[in-house]
């Protein structure tokens, strides 16, 4: 990773941090610029009719936000929150905060552009829609060799069906 | 000089002027000879021309000189109102609004130069002045009789030696030393910073060595309409008069040029006293030139010289939102203290809970008064109304009247941003197919001139509005042809139909009953977008009719929208809120009591029967079995009523009420918000209106 001093300036342009978390047995990860907060689950307040994979709402320092479960939407199946389950609140430019939950919050890591695999989208739309359309891209983690799909935020927490 | 920072006062007052310009021209479209109306026109067009040129907004001073010179003709006397001019004034009032609203957007003026208007306006000018060939002279020569008659106030300035010692030196540099006074515009509200404006302009070409009233005074706004300075500057007179009168809301400059040190002082008072009493007489010898000055003091003696108002600051909006929040919050955390006094181990002590109850006081007081700081008067909406109206009349070719009552009736500002659309919407409907055609009225016996009514009161912690007219009414017949028409209903529905089902049609998207689309109304976009918009703001529209007779919309707004007093009720594990002003009565009902009429269950509760509502069922909340009997929340709205079957009472509560936001307000009507609760946790506040 230290052998690119003289390219000092590109690479910092391409770096960008991920923070890395599991939902079921699959690792995902999420560009930190998004990244508001990460808090430990708590009470969900149910908001009946509301669309299937919204949880409910939580009080987050006098904020009403409102919480998805990413479980429910990549139809995995039903959550089950332990001690390590945490919410991450989540902040994007045209849209309020909103909080998805995950299992567990692992790490976070650093990826260069050419570490990740992107998806193109055009493909991807005629093939297993409900998955890929909400991965951006795939990234390699050199550290311990693993693959993590990095999650297209705009499309997790937008209103397109499901 | 820099004046982007005065943007924002430039916009504020030009509003101003231009709704006192809009009031006074309606007056004087009656009353074409009422002097006071065409001097307040004319002050008003003087001061829009100041401004506009003071922030190089050419375009507009150009319009509001012309109208200036029009006015100055007027009150001259070589001129009569005719109906046209008003015609043409309006224009002109409407021109200066879409320069504002430029301004407002990009702080441009844009580039339509109205030459139209302009042209009217130098015809009109044409037309009745015979000298005008003399247009921009007038006003000019007014200033300088002025000048040499009673102005020089700066002549009986009183020098202190130090200060006569510093002109002295100033003389001796070669540097030029004037008197002069200054006149403060009337009807001017803030004289002490407009007089700071111009201490700071000169500073920026010269110094001032003397004032009078003293500065500090001038600060403190002890001082009439007028003040005197003694300036050093290397510029010429003219220009300082100009820096001094590129302040907004000078009415005039008077200074001349001191080439010796001035004498020694004239300490007795009674010499101003003199001057003072010497002006009229002054402008009584004077030429008919000068004639606009003397109605112009005769004005201010009317109007007693000072405007009486109180004072006041100017609040950003966003501020106030701020604060209400910091309240909300602070009332949360009170909540949070009340719920934990309540808990174990807390009960025994008194103190505690006296300083609760002190608490609580408090932060009730602090959310009233803040409450009362973001209110309104609804005459910020409603002021531009008779205007319209006017509009109306001559385009329907109809003639009405629109008599309001009840303006300083407050609402939350943000209610007030709010309501402007759909009241408008609701008087052009009065105006469109409310009133009848001046035939059909005079067939009827009715006046000629249909009446518009608009009336504001306060009800309890509600605003009612109610815009009425003395028109046709609505035919619900044709109501119901229209809605089969248009596969809305069927004719079996039409004819099972009561008279309220039918109207509530009306607010129904894309209805209109006008047989003719016009300009004015009947584009289908119409009363669903009022009522949607209404109950956005969490309020009511109902409507009485007579056929023959007149309508009547009858809007009921909340007072606050942030905070609410609401019954906490549990439902399973689950706890919500419903607003107190829902409720009617909370009631026990054996469980025997409760009947089917066509499979809905409905209960007779002293004689009224009341639909039944299941909240679990449509919460999607697990059934829990039925007991012996139900505690059933009787909730109202309008004159419908329902009873909701709730688990469990928590209590009475005042709430904050927060947004679910975007992602789940939308799809979710049942839930008007959420609210935070004393222990931290959230909960849903239902809405009533779309239960019923």
């Amino acid at each position: 990773m230290e052998t690119n001093n003289n390219n000092n300036m590109e690479t910092i342009e391409e770096v960008k941090q991920y923070i890395v978390v599991c939902v079921g047995v699959e690792q995902y990860g999420i560009d930190i610029s998004f990244v508001d907060n990460i808090v430990r689950m708590q009470k969900i307040t149910r908001v009946p009719k509301s669309i299937a994979y919204f949880n409910g709402v939580i009080n987050l320092r006098g904020e009403i936000i409102p919480i998805i479960s990413l479980r429910r939407r990549f139809n995995l199946e039903i959550d089950t929150f332990t001690d390590k389950t945490r919410i991450i609140i989540l902040r994007t430019a045209r849209q309020d905060a909103i909080g998805i939950i995950v299992d567990e919050v692992k790490e976070v890591i650093n990826l260069k552009d050419e570490d990740v695999d992107k998806l193109s989208t055009e493909a991807d739309i005629e093939g297993d829609e409900n998955q890929t359309r909400y991965i951006s891209g795939v990234g390699k983690n050199k550290a311990n060799n693993t693959l993590v799909s990095l999650l297209n935020i705009n499309n997790v927490i937008g209103d397109e069906p499901a | 000089m820099d004046v982007s920072q005065y943007l924002e006062i430039f916009i504020d007052e030009t509003k101003e002027h231009l709704q006192s310009l809009n009031e006074h021209l309606l007056i004087l479209e009656k009353e074409p000879e009422n002097m006071d109306t065409i001097n307040e026109i004319f002050r008003a067009a003087h001061s829009l021309k100041g401004m506009a040129g003071t922030m190089g907004y050419m375009r507009m001073q150009k319009l509001t000189h012309q109208m200036e010179n029009v006015f100055s003709e007027i009150r001259n006397g070589k001129m009569k109102v005719a109906p046209n001019l008003v015609d043409v004034l309006f224009q002109c009032l409407d021109a200066l609004e879409n320069y504002l609203e430029l301004i407002t957007e990009s702080g441009d003026e844009g580039d339509n130069d109205n030459k139209p208007i302009l042209n009217e306006l130098e015809a009109i000018l044409n037309g009745g002045a015979a000298q005008a060939v003399e247009e921009a002279k007038p006003e000019q020569e007014e200033k300088k009789a002025e000048g040499d008659g009673k102005k020089e106030k700066y002549k009986d300035m009183v020098y202190a030696d130090f200060e006569q010692h510093a002109i002295e030196q100033a003389i001796e540099d070669g540097l030029n030393v004037y008197a002069i006074t200054v006149y403060i515009d009337e009807s001017c509200l803030l004289k002490a910073a407009r007089a700071f404006l111009v201490f700071k302009g000169i500073e920026e070409i010269g110094e001032v060595v003397k004032s009078e009233p003293s500065s500090q005074d001038i600060e403190d706004e002890k001082f009439e309409f007028d003040f005197s300075i003694c300036v050093i500057s290397e510029h010429p007179l003219q220009k300082v008069i100009d820096v001094i009168q590129n302040v907004s809301e000078i009415r005039d400059v008077v200074g001349e040029k001191l080439d010796k040190v001035p004498a020694a002082p004239k300490t007795e008072q009674q010499e101003e006293e003199k001057a003072a009493e010497e002006t009229p007489k002054v402008d009584e010898k004077a030429d008919d030139k000068k004639q606009p000055a003397a109605q112009n003091t005769n004005a201010q003696h009317k109007t007693g010289g000072k405007p009486i108002v109180n004072r006041s600051v100017r609040v950003d909006i966003e501020k106030l939102d701020v604060l209400m929040n910091l309240v909300s919050e602070l009332i949360i955390a009170k909540n949070g203290l009340v719920s934990q006094s309540n808990s174990e181990g807390m009960q025994n002590s008194h103190a505690f809970n006296e300083q609760i109850e002190y608490l609580e006081r408090v932060t009730t007081n602090l959310h009233e008064s803040v409450m009362k700081v973001r209110m309104m008067p609804i005459e910020t909406v409603t002021q531009k109304f008779p205007r319209m109206i006017r509009d109306l009349t001559k385009k329907l070719n109809k003639k009405m009247e629109l008599s309001m009552t009840g303006e300083d009736t407050e609402l939350d500002r943000t209610v007030i941003d709010e309501i402007g659309d759909p009241l408008m919407h609701l008087l052009r409907n009065s105006a469109d197919h409310g009133l009848e055609s001046p035939e059909v009225r005079a067939q009827r016996g009715k006046p000629e001139v249909g009446s518009i009514r608009l009336d504001a009161y306060q009800d309890g912690n509600n605003v009612i509005i109610e815009v009425g007219d003395d028109g046709n009414g609505i035919d619900v017949e044709a109501v119901k042809r229209k809605a089969v028409e248009k596969g809305a209903i069927t004719n079996e529905q039409a004819e099972l139909m009561s008279e309220k089902e039918a109207i509530d049609l009306l607010f129904r998207p894309s209805f209109s009953t006008a047989k003719v689309v016009s300009d004015i109304s009947g584009r289908g976009v119409g009363l669903d977008v009022v009522k949607t918009k209404i109950e956005s703001l969490g309020g009511e529209i109902e409507v009485k009719t007579r056929l023959g007779e007149g309508t009547k919309f009858i809007i009921k707004l909340p007072l606050t929208l942030a905070i609410i007093q609401a019954l906490m009720i549990e439902l399973g594990s689950e706890k919500y809120a419903i607003s107190l002003e829902n409720i009617q009565s909370i009631e026990d009902i054996p469980a025997t009591d409760i009947k089917y009429v066509q499979t809905k269950e409905v209960v007779n509760l002293r004689g009224t029967v009341i639909p039944i509502i299941r909240l679990d069922d449509v919460l999607d909340i697990e059934h829990t079995d039925d007991g012996e009997s139900f505690t059933v929340v009787i909730v109202k709205k309008g004159d419908r009523l329902a009873g909701l079957v709730v688990d469990k009472l928590i209590g009475q509560q005042e709430i904050v009420i927060k947004s679910l936001g975007r992602y789940l307000s939308g799809v979710n009507k049942i839930i008007g918000g959420a609210t935070i609760l004393g222990d931290g946790e959230v909960a849903l506040i239902l809405d009533v209106n779309t239960l019923l």
